[in-house]
C-alpha cells in the first residue's frame, strides 16, 4: 500500500514535469518525482521498532541481524539528496538566467529552437 | 590494476585544481588540461588488451564497489580519452576567441571525463548511477556555457529531460535493490538466474531500458539531443556526440542487456526496431537543416540507429559491426563538429545559406571535413564503409535482408545531406554568401589543425582494425558481451 502512495507521487512529479508550462512547476515536479524515489529508497531499509545499524565488540550477533535496519539504503538516500542538490541548483540558476533573457517562465514563450 | 583507478581520480583532481591554480597564469589551465588528458590518453592505451577487477578499499566484489575492466570497457575507454585529449588541443586557441572563463570550462569537462570513464569502469549499479550523474550535469552545464537565449533554452530542456531519465534510473536500480538485496552488477546476473525474471525485475529492466536510451538519444527519446548538441562549444559538442551518448548511453545499455538479464529475442528485436527507427528518422530529419551543427546533431541520431541496430542482430558479426560503427562514429563526428566549429571560428556563423568557397581559404578545414564526410556516408576506403558493411553483411547472414535495406537506404540519405554541407559551405556558395566577408577568412591556428589532421588520418586508416575479423582488434569485447551473464559472474565474483 505505501509502495503504491509512493509510486503515485512519483507518478504526480512526473506529471508536473511533463505537462505543466511554468518553469517553477516543472522545477517542482522534478524535486517531487527525485524524493519520491529518495522515500521509496529509504521504505525499503524500513523495519518497524527496528534499531540503528551499528556493531560493537559485545553486540549478540543473531539478535543484531533481527532487529538492526538495512544500513545501505540509508547510504544510498544520501548520496541521492546530494545529486538532487547539484541538479536543483543547475536548474534554477538556468531558470533565473532564463528568466532574464526572455521576461517570462512560460516555457510556450520560448521557441527559438526548432526544427 | 592499480592505475585503473587513476582514470577516474586524475581528472576528478585536476577538475578542483585547475581552477585554484589557474587564476594567476593566463597559460597555466591549458597546459594542465592538456597534459591530464593526453596522461589519461596514455593510461588508457595502456589498460588495452588488460582484464581485471580493482576492489575499491579492499573490500571483495559482492559487498564492496568494483571497478571491472574487460575488453568492452578498454575500447570505450580508449575512445573516450582519445577524442578528450584531441577537444582539450582543439578547446586552447577556440575557447580564447569565442568564450569567457577557461578555468570553469576545463573543470567541467574533466568532471565530464572522469564521470564517463567511471561509468564504463564501475561494476556497481548505483556507482553507474552516480558517475552517469556526474557526466550528465557537468555536460548540462557546459551545453549552456556561453548563456545566450538559445543556449539557455537548450540547456534547461536537457536538463529536465535528462533528469527524467536519470529518476528513472535510479527508481530501476532501487527496484533491483529491493527485489534482489544487493547492487553488484554481477551479483544482480546471478540472483536473476537464481530466482528466475520475475514481475518487479521486469519493471526494473523497462525503467532502466528508457532511461539509458534517453541518454543514448534513440529516437522516440531523442527531442534534446539536436537542441543540446548545437547549442555547446565545439570541442564540446565532439565530446558529446562522439562519446557521451556512447558512454553513459549505448555502453551501459548493453552491458545492462548482454551481461545482467542476458539477451532475449524480445530485446534483441526491440534494439533492432530502435535502430531502424533511428536510422531513418533522425537522416530524414537531418536533410532539411540549414544550420551546420544541427545537421550533424540529428546523423547522430542516424548513426546511433546503426550501433544500436549491430547490437540487435545479437551474432557476432553484428556485434562486431556494432563496435565498429561505435569506433568509427566517434572518429568521424568528433572531426565533423571540429570542423564547424574552426568554420564558426573563422566565419562567426554556422548557418550553411552564408558560407562559401571555404575550400580556397580553409584547405585543412575542409580537406578534414570531405574525409570525414565520405566516411559518414559509407564512401569506400574510409572506416565508415567497412563497419556499415559489416552490419549490413550481418543482417543478410541472420536472415532480416530487410534490415540490410533499411541500413542501405540509409546510408544514402546520409550521403546526400552531407553532400549538401560539401556543396553549400565548401565548394559552392549558400544564398545569403557575402564575398567581402569571404576576403577575411583563413585557416584556423595551427594547434586546431592539430586534431583535425589526427583525425582525418584516422577516419582513413580505421579500416585496417577490422584485420582479422572477429579475432581481431575487437574480438575481447565482442567475447565479452557473446559469453553473457554466466561468464560475466564468473569473472567478478569468482564462481
Amino acid at each position: 500500500m505505501i509502495y503504491a502512495m509512493c509510486f503515485l507521487l512519483f507518478l504526480i512529479g512526473l506529471y508536473g514535469a511533463t505537462c505543466k508550462k511554468n518553469i517553477v512547476k516543472i522545477i517542482l515536479g522534478l524535486v517531487i518525482m527525485e524524493y519520491a524515489v529518495n522515500l521509496f529508497l529509504i521504505l525499503l531499509g524500513w523495519r518497524t521498532n527496528g534499531q540503528a545499524p551499528i556493531m560493537s565488540q559485545q553486540t549478540d550477533l543473531p539478535a543484531f541481524t533481527a532487529t538492526a535496519v538495512d544500513p545501505i539504503p540509508q547510504a544510498l538516500v544520501l548520496t541521492s539528496i546530494v545529486i538532487g542538490l547539484g541538479i536543483l541548483s543547475l536548474m534554477v540558476a538556468i531558470a533565473i538566467r532564463l528568466y532574464e533573457r526572455y521576461g517570462t517562465f512560460d516555457i510556450t514563450e520560448m521557441r527559438r529552437l526548432k526544427g | 590494476m592499480g592505475n585503473v583507478i587513476l582514470l577516474i581520480a586524475l581528472p576528478l583532481a585536476m577538475a578542483f585544481f585547475i581552477p585554484m591554480v589557474g587564476r594567476k597564469v593566463r597559460w597555466l589551465p591549458d597546459v594542465l588540461a592538456n597534459i591530464t588528458t593526453l596522461g589519461l590518453f596514455v593510461l588508457a592505451g595502456q589498460s588495452w588488451g588488460r582484464e581485471g577487477i580493482y576492489t575499491m578499499g579492499g573490500w571483495p566484489a559482492p559487498l564492496g564497489i568494483v571497478l571491472v575492466l574487460d575488453g568492452l570497457s578498454a575500447l570505450l575507454l580508449f575512445i573516450i580519452n582519445l577524442i578528450s585529449f584531441l577537444a582539450t588541443l582543439f578547446s586552447v586557441d577556440y575557447l580564447e576567441k569565442l568564450y569567457t572563463s577557461k578555468l570553469r570550462y576545463y573543470s567541467l569537462f574533466l568532471l565530464m571525463v572522469a564521470g564517463m570513464n567511471g561509468a564504463v569502469l564501475t561494476g556497481d549499479f548505483f556507482n553507474l548511477f552516480v558517475f552517469l550523474e556526474i557526466a550528465s550535469i557537468a555536460s548540462y552545464a557546459l551545453v549552456g556555457f556561453g548563456c545566450e537565449a538559445e543556449e539557455l533554452e537548450a540547456s534547461f530542456k536537457y536538463l529536465v529531460i535528462g533528469s527524467i531519465a536519470s529518476t528513472f534510473i535510479l527508481l530501476g536500480v532501487a527496484l533491483l535493490y529491493g527485489r534482489f538485496a544487493t547492487l553488484n552488477m554481477a551479483d544482480v546476473a546471478s540472483a536473476l538466474q537464481h530466482h528466475g525474471f520475475d514481475q518487479v525485475s521486469l519493471f526494473a529492466l523497462v525503467l532502466l531500458v528508457v532511461g539509458f536510451c534517453t541518454k543514448a538519444a534513440l529516437v522516440p527519446f531523442h527531442a534534446w539531443l539536436p537542441d543540446a548538441h548545437p547549442s555547446a562549444p565545439a570541442p564540446i559538442s565532439a565530446m558529446l556526440s562522439g562519446v557521451l551518448i556512447k558512454a553513459i548511453g549505448i555502453y551501459a545499455l548493453v552491458r545492462l542487456v548482454y551481461n545482467v538479464f542476458g539477451i532475449s529475442p524480445l530485446l534483441a528485436s526491440l534494439f533492432t526496431y530502435l535502430g531502424v527507427i533511428s536510422m531513418m528518422a533522425g537522416v530524414l530529419l537531418a536533410l532539411g537543416q540549414w544550420d551546420f551543427k544541427r545537421l550533424l546533431a540529428y546523423h547522430s541520431i542516424s548513426q546511433m540507429g546503426y550501433v544500436i541496430l549491430g547490437f540487435g542482430l545479437a551474432t557476432p558479426l553484428g556485434l562486431l559491426g556494432g563496435l565498429f560503427h561505435l569506433l568509427n562514429h566517434s572518429l568521424f563526428k568528433s572531426l565533423l563538429f571540429f570542423d564547424s566549429g574552426s568554420v564558426e571560428y573563422e566565419t562567426g556563423t554556422r548557418n550553411l545559406e552564408k558560407m562559401g568557397n571555404l575550400v580556397q581559404k580553409m584547405p585543412v578545414t575542409s580537406g578534414s571535413s570531405l574525409m570525414a564526410s565520405l566516411s559518414i556516408s559509407g564512401i569506400p576506403p574510409f572506416n565508415g564503409f567497412w563497419s556499415k558493411l559489416v552490419i549490413i553483411l550481418a543482417a543478410v547472414q541472420a536472415q532480416r535482408p530487410g534490415l540490410a535495406l533499411w541500413a542501405v537506404a540509409g546510408s544514402i540519405l546520409t550521403l546526400a545531406s552531407f553532400s549538401k554541407i560539401q556543396r553549400y559551405a565548401f565548394w559552392g556558395q549558400g544564398k545569403d554568401f557575402d564575398a567581402k566577408l569571404w576576403e577575411g577568412w583563413k585557416e584556423v591556428p595551427v594547434l586546431m589543425r592539430v586534431p583535425l589532421l589526427v583525425l582525418a588520418v584516422l577516419c582513413l586508416g580505421s579500416g585496417l582494425a577490422l584485420w582479422h575479423g572477429l579475432k581481431g582488434l575487437f574480438g575481447p569485447a565482442i567475447s565479452v558481451l557473446t559469453d553473457g551473464p554466466t561468464a560475466y559472474i564468473a569473472k567478478v565474483l569468482g564462481r
